[in-house]
């Protein structure tokens, strides 16, 4: 079976598919376009920025992705925009040419791709209704110092992508089966529901289940490895679904963060800035919050806090279902509970109370598209000046994401006072022995593990205590 | 022809987008990836060593050569000519030769049939090596006294004496990290042979002539058989002034010994392993000054880790000397320059070429006295700030157009320094979590290749009978803006708009022995250089209109509305159909050498630069105190470009080189491990500033000036000296550690770059009573 895709309104079939070749090389290297650049290899530059086109319902949405982390079994059934597909009988639009008339591009290598992320933002795609620097955090450039592109990006207005002809298209393109495919000895399936992921996974057990490929992206490009059977997880449909209510949020493995980042903002305001800061727009349109979870990640930014808020799991299989504790799925250093055949399929995310005092922090050493030396993440309920309860969950400070007993238990039962988060915070320090690496030394993680319980209070006292909230004292 | 004084008479000189950037913004541009590949088309990829220095026992390729795909492998018994690609002391093995000097090193090159079959063989060479020890480190190297050359010696006058004597004195010292240049586009070369053993080579390369030059002695070829192109770099920063020719080498080899065209496509996480990169030093010093800040004795000492070979090391050494002043006038000062030779790739190149280094000292110098005494660090830059009587360099070269005093006084009034110092203090004691800091610092960079025999560059101008011009000199394009800026002055020279010029690849087939583009000399020298050849043409058809109509040469004028030619008026392209029908030559080279400049190495005085170019910068930014984070949230600039050949190209180097500065300063930190690896080899782990590290806030200002020197257009070079003025930042987040004890007469101990940590250690430090 082929791969089969729409790129500018023709049908790109491609037989016999390398089911772990990118999009970026089948681009530049079989198809002649070479305006998408490789800048890493590694979904960290966005010089590969492409719009990625599926059918939600009846309409187009179009999400920002790195083409050279996406393998070309993630294209079945889609449309893609490439930096070439812009410009119409030679005019450009109106963005690149407010791009190239206010010195947007010097070198020109990362430009491309920023055009595709602003062009994203005009179009109405994922994460459109983010801020101009967060939508382009996710695309490095080396020469401009950014100014004249934040200045495009803020000038430009809605654009239409022209994308109506697609629907019918796309629609003809989808057949409802388990989509498959075999490269010489390997071979990749991409199932589009629950049963049929069941079902492939007993047969299967050995099978790497690929949904956002932001992390196996990397085992291929950077690791060259040769992976014999793959599961695509895009196509399942019932992954992709949230479900909000009034106790809380449950989000289905398949959710993309982009996808999940304003039901998470609604659940805390720390939790969205949180999301915002997960890696660029281009991975948290392909990186899932299940992902992040079932890969084990001992950092993973979405684990730590998630625990703190008290999530639970549930992982399917043919045999059924079952839940757990989010704390509990992470047994040790790249070890998880879950068998071969299981699937993770829902995240279940308790609404906080309303005066729970929450506190999420990712440290890092540069705040946008960053993997963070220490993520925390601090639950207390305090009931008339007393902390009845406190769940204190760090990534980065040991081999798996995890609570701190000791520092929970300095602080439940006991007055909510600076002394008692002073205490708690001595407490931290002997809740973890967090290696030294190249994102901070042991001391610094420490240090700044129990600084966050400080920083929680400082807050608490109506102190602003994120250099991110302060403006300059330029009038 | 260097007695011109080109200030061109004809246009304004608008600010022309970048010539590319319709292309660049379409995705049309093309670099040296970008050509359709040949079916026969070789890929390529390094066996690197897994030891920072080691012995190679034994060299087993057999499953390399068995490997899928594989054509063919390569070692350096396999060099006909010679195994290098260093520039200047040729210890730059391509393939090393029985002995590895730095991790990451390439020891054989794998040829196959797609780059993931050369990469996946590379991995399988089975190699035996016998450790030997390795200096890793700048104390490492120094307690062996391992060093690329002897330490050096600026000095003037008696420092010993005066520090002896001065009324107040400190030492102390800081680490400032290197840099990677993280161009965009990593290296890159594809090589096609030719017939009769001729080589061309695709080369993403700054420097083209070098690398025709090493490969053809690589190859025993003469000059005349390799041609070096490149369009457009996509990015280099320095970093592709002598690193792109070891993979254009390969491609060279491989293309020489299997007769099918090749490419070297280097992988990011490679690139960032095997390329140098910019010099991390240690600095210490012992100043002595009086009770108004004026520096009266210094003894500075700049150790620097050079990595594994000499590479540009000891022009950049020198480099940070010459810039260890800054705008400062230093009486009686030593400046001891210590070049350490370590086990890690050898450090290269990058904008500021040293100069970065050495100014960040004397800045911090000027804070840690301020610190001593109490005292505004504005106040004891503008008391040191040279003057009248007091303007000549610690390498005898006297300041002739010290500008810095009337920039930093025009900073100071219009980014409202004074009054924002004031309302950072009270921000200060209103705060406990968060604090701020603000700083302003000057620039004045030396304009030259302080090698001087590098100040020449040739070009060569077309004009076709048609009206329409092609121009080619040995400038290359990596973002800069200096095609567009060349193409302007040809363009005026002609009168003819800019569309009527084509700008055409760097060849070396068109303009040879060219120096590297760099030390921002590329539109002076370039621009300059064409500005001839456009001349010498324009030269022939003035006395050509002149002979034909019969009127005086000084009745021929060049406008924008047509050649004029006593009565008669001719379009431009009916000038040139006429003059070739008169048998008039329509092309020409031009040549250009910077004049008046003489240095002495051995003694370390003279005027090594023709000239200097000023800026000064005020930083604000906030701290965590916490966490160790940080923010820069607003930044004004005025810098000098002198008489700009292009306003917004030259804004752009501006705000980019700043960022570029500030990355260097804050996020960007080269992590090497114990046994010399590079753990920060990929955008993974080495962070870049992104658009929100921009700051909100951000005001850049051209001064209002001309060069004092005759250059093109009386503009000055803009590539590097911007990049300096982001010292403001480290002095603001020092100026912000140290409101944590706002009481304290004492520098806090921060180290560069300023990451979260070292900003955390360094508040509690400076808590510390």
């Amino acid at each position: 079976m082929s791969v089969s895709f729409i790129l500018d309104g023709d049908i790109v079939e491609i037989a016999d598919a390398d089911p772990t070749a990118t999009l970026l090389d089948h681009l530049r290297y079989r198809m002649g376009r070479t305006g998408t650049k490789e800048g890493c290899a590694e979904g960290d530059c966005g010089a590969c920025t492409v719009l990625l086109g599926e059918l939600e319902g009846d309409a187009m949405r179009w999400r920002a992705v790195n083409a050279c982390i996406l393998f070309l079994p993630m294209l079945n059934g889609r449309a893609l925009m490439t930096v070439e597909s812009l410009a119409k009988d030679g005019a450009l639009n109106p963005l690149q040419a407010c791009m190239a008339a206010n010195g947007s591009s010097q070198c020109g290598f990362c430009t491309p791709g920023f055009v595709m992320s602003l062009y994203g933002r005009s179009v109405g795609a994922s994460g459109h209704d983010l801020p101009v620097t967060d939508v382009i955090a996710g695309n490095l450039c080396r020469c401009t110092g950014y100014g004249p592109i934040l200045a495009a990006g803020e000038a430009a207005g809605p654009l239409d992508p022209g994308d109506g002809d697609l629907i019918p298209a796309l629609k003809g393109l989808a057949t409802g089966e388990t989509a498959s495919g075999r490269h010489g000895d390997r071979i990749w399936f991409a199932p589009r529901t629950g049963a049929a992921l069941a079902d492939l996974l007993a047969e299967h057990p050995d099978a790497r289940m690929v949904a956002g490929a932001t992390d196996v992206g990397l085992w291929v490009t950077k690791g060259l490895r040769s992976i014999q059977t793959l599961i695509f997880l895009g196509d399942v449909a019932e992954l992709r679904t949230i479900e909000e209510g009034l106790d809380g949020l449950r989000v289905g493995a398949g959710v993309r963060y982009a996808d999940a980042h304003q039901a998470f903002a609604r659940l805390h305001p720390d939790l969205g800035e949180l999301v915002r800061r997960i890696g660029g727009l281009q991975v948290r349109n392909a990186g899932t919050v299940g992902g992040n979870i079932a890969n084990g990640s001992p950092i993973g930014d979405g684990p730590a806090a998630l625990i703190a808020l008290g999530a639970e799991l549930t992982l399917r299989s043919r045999d059924g279902r079952r839940t757990m504790k989010l704390e509990d799925y992470f047994l040790d250093y790249g070890k998880q509970d879950r068998r071969p055949w299981e699937f993770l399929e829902s995240i279940w995310i308790p609404r906080p109370a309303p005066d729970d005092i929450i506190h999420i922090a990712k440290l890092t050493r540069r705040f946008d598209s960053d993997i963070s030396a220490v993520c925390g993440a601090l639950s207390l309920t305090v009931r008339d000046g007393w902390i009845a309860a406190a769940r204190i969950a760090f990534g980065g400070m040991a081999a798996i994401p995890r609570r701190a007993p000791a520092c929970e238990a300095a602080l439940v039962g006991q007055l909510f006072t600076f002394d008692t988060i002073e205490a708690a915070a001595k407490a931290l320090r002997t809740d973890y022995d967090p290696l030294n690496d190249v994102r901070g030394s042991a001391a610094y993680r420490l240090d700044t593990a129990a600084n966050l319980m400080l920083r929680l209070w400082h807050r608490e006292r109506g102190e602003v205590i994120s250099v991110l909230d302060l403006e300059a004292a330029h009038g | 022809m260097g007695e011109r004084d080109p200030v061109l008479p004809v246009l304004a000189k608008p600010s022309h987008p970048h010539d590319s950037a319709r292309l660049h913004v379409s995705g049309a541009a093309r670099y040296a990836d970008d050509a359709t590949e040949p079916a026969d088309m070789l890929h390529l990829a390094f066996g690197q060593s897994a030891h920072a220095r080691a012995r190679i026992a034994g060299l087993d390729l057999s499953a390399v050569r068995a490997a899928e795909g594989v054509v063919a492998v390569f070692t350096a018994a396999d060099i006909p000519g010679e195994n290098n690609v260093g520039p200047v002391a040729h210890d730059d093995r391509l393939l090393a030769d029985g002995e590895v000097i730095s991790m990451a090193q390439p020891i054989f090159l794998v040829a196959a049939t797609s780059q993931i079959a050369a990469r996946r063989a590379a991995r399988l060479g089975r190699i035996d090596y016998e450790p030997l020890p390795a200096h890793i480190t700048i104390e490492a190297a120094q307690a062996a006294g391992s060093l690329i050359e002897p330490t050096q010696r600026m000095t003037r006058g008696d420092a010993a004496t005066a520090l002896a004597t001065a009324p107040r004195r400190l030492s102390g010292g800081f680490d400032v990290g290197g840099q990677d240049h993280f161009y965009l586009e990593g290296q890159v070369a594809v090589a096609t042979p030719g017939e009769d053993g001729q080589i061309h080579l695709l080369s993403s390369t700054q420097h083209p002539s070098e690398v025709q030059h090493l490969v053809a002695q690589m190859l025993h070829l003469s000059s005349s058989d390799v041609t070096v192109e490149v369009r457009r770099m996509g990015g280099a920063f320095g970093g592709k002034e002598t690193q792109a020719a070891l993979f254009a080498a390969a491609a060279a080899l491989v293309a020489a010994k299997t007769g099918r065209p090749a490419k070297f496509r280097c992988d990011r996480d490679d690139d960032m392993a095997m390329t140098g990169k910019r010099h991390a030093f240690r600095i210490r010093y012992d100043v002595g000054f009086d009770d108004e800040g004026h520096v009266l004795a210094l003894r500075l000492h700049l150790a620097a880790r050079c990595g594994a070979t000499v590479d540009l090391s000891p022009a950049i050494n020198d480099r940070a000397m010459f810039h260890a002043d800054n705008c400062y006038f230093l009486p009686d000062v030593e400046i001891i320059s210590e070049r350490l030779k370590t086990n890690t790739v050898s450090d290269t190149a990058f904008r500021g070429f040293g100069g970065p280094q050495g100014m960040i000292a004397i800045e911090r110098i000027m804070d840690d006295v301020a610190a001593h005494l109490g005292r505004d660090p504005l106040d004891v830059r503008l008391a040191n700030l040279y003057g009248p009587g007091r303007d000549v360099t610690p390498y005898d070269m006297q300041v002739a157009d010290n500008i810095a005093p009337h920039i930093i006084a025009r900073l100071r009034t219009t980014a409202r320094y004074d009054a924002r110092r004031a309302e950072i203090d009270a921000f200060n004691a209103r705060n406990s979590v968060l604090k701020k800091g603000i700083a302003l610092t000057p620039v004045k960079f030396g304009i030259s290749f302080t090698t001087t025999h590098l100040n020449q560059a040739g070009a060569l101008v077309l004009v076709y009978a048609d009206g329409s011009i092609q121009i080619n000199h040995g400038g290359t394009e990596m973002g800069q803006g200096l095609y567009v800026k060349v193409a302007q002055v040809v363009a005026d020279v002609f009168a003819v708009p800019i569309g009527q010029v084509r700008i055409t690849a760097t060849r070396t087939d068109k303009v040879p022995n060219t120096s590297a583009t760099a030390a921002s000399s590329g539109a002076d020298l370039n621009g300059m250089a064409a500005y001839n050849a456009a001349m010498t043409i324009r030269e022939r058809l003035t006395t050509f209109l002149a002979r034909t109509f019969g009127c005086g040469t000084d009745e021929v004028h060049f406008t924008p509305d047509g050649v004029l030619a006593g009565a008669e008026r001719l379009s431009f392209a009916q000038l040139c159909r006429k003059a070739h029908l008169g048998r008039i030559s329509l092309a020409s080279t031009g040549y250009y050498a910077t004049p008046d400049i003489a240095y002495d190495r051995a003694t370390h005085k003279g005027r090594p630069f023709y000239y200097f170019a000023y800026g000064a910068a005020v930083s604000e930014v906030a701290i965590d105190t916490l966490t160790g984070e940080h923010k820069v949230l607003a930044v004004d600039i005025i810098h000098d470009v002198g008489r700009s050949l292009n306003p917004a190209i030259d804004i752009g180097q501006i705000e980019g080189g700043f960022i570029q500065g500030q990355g260097w300063l804050t996020t960007e930190e080269l992590v090497f491990d114990d046994k010399g690896r590079l753990l920060t080899h990929s955008p993974a782990t080495y962070k870049i500033p992104t658009a929100s590290d921009r700051p909100v806030h951000m005001t850049i200002t051209l001064w209002d000036g001309e060069n004092v020197e005759p250059t093109i257009n009386r503009s000055k070079a803009v590539g590097e000296p911007p990049f300096m003025l982001a010292i403001s930042v480290f002095s603001a987040l020092t100026q912000a550690v140290a409101a944590g004890a706002p009481d304290k007469r004492a520098l806090p101990p921060l180290d560069a770059p300023a990451t979260p940590e070292r900003i955390l250690r360094a508040v509690a430090a400076h808590r510390e009573p």
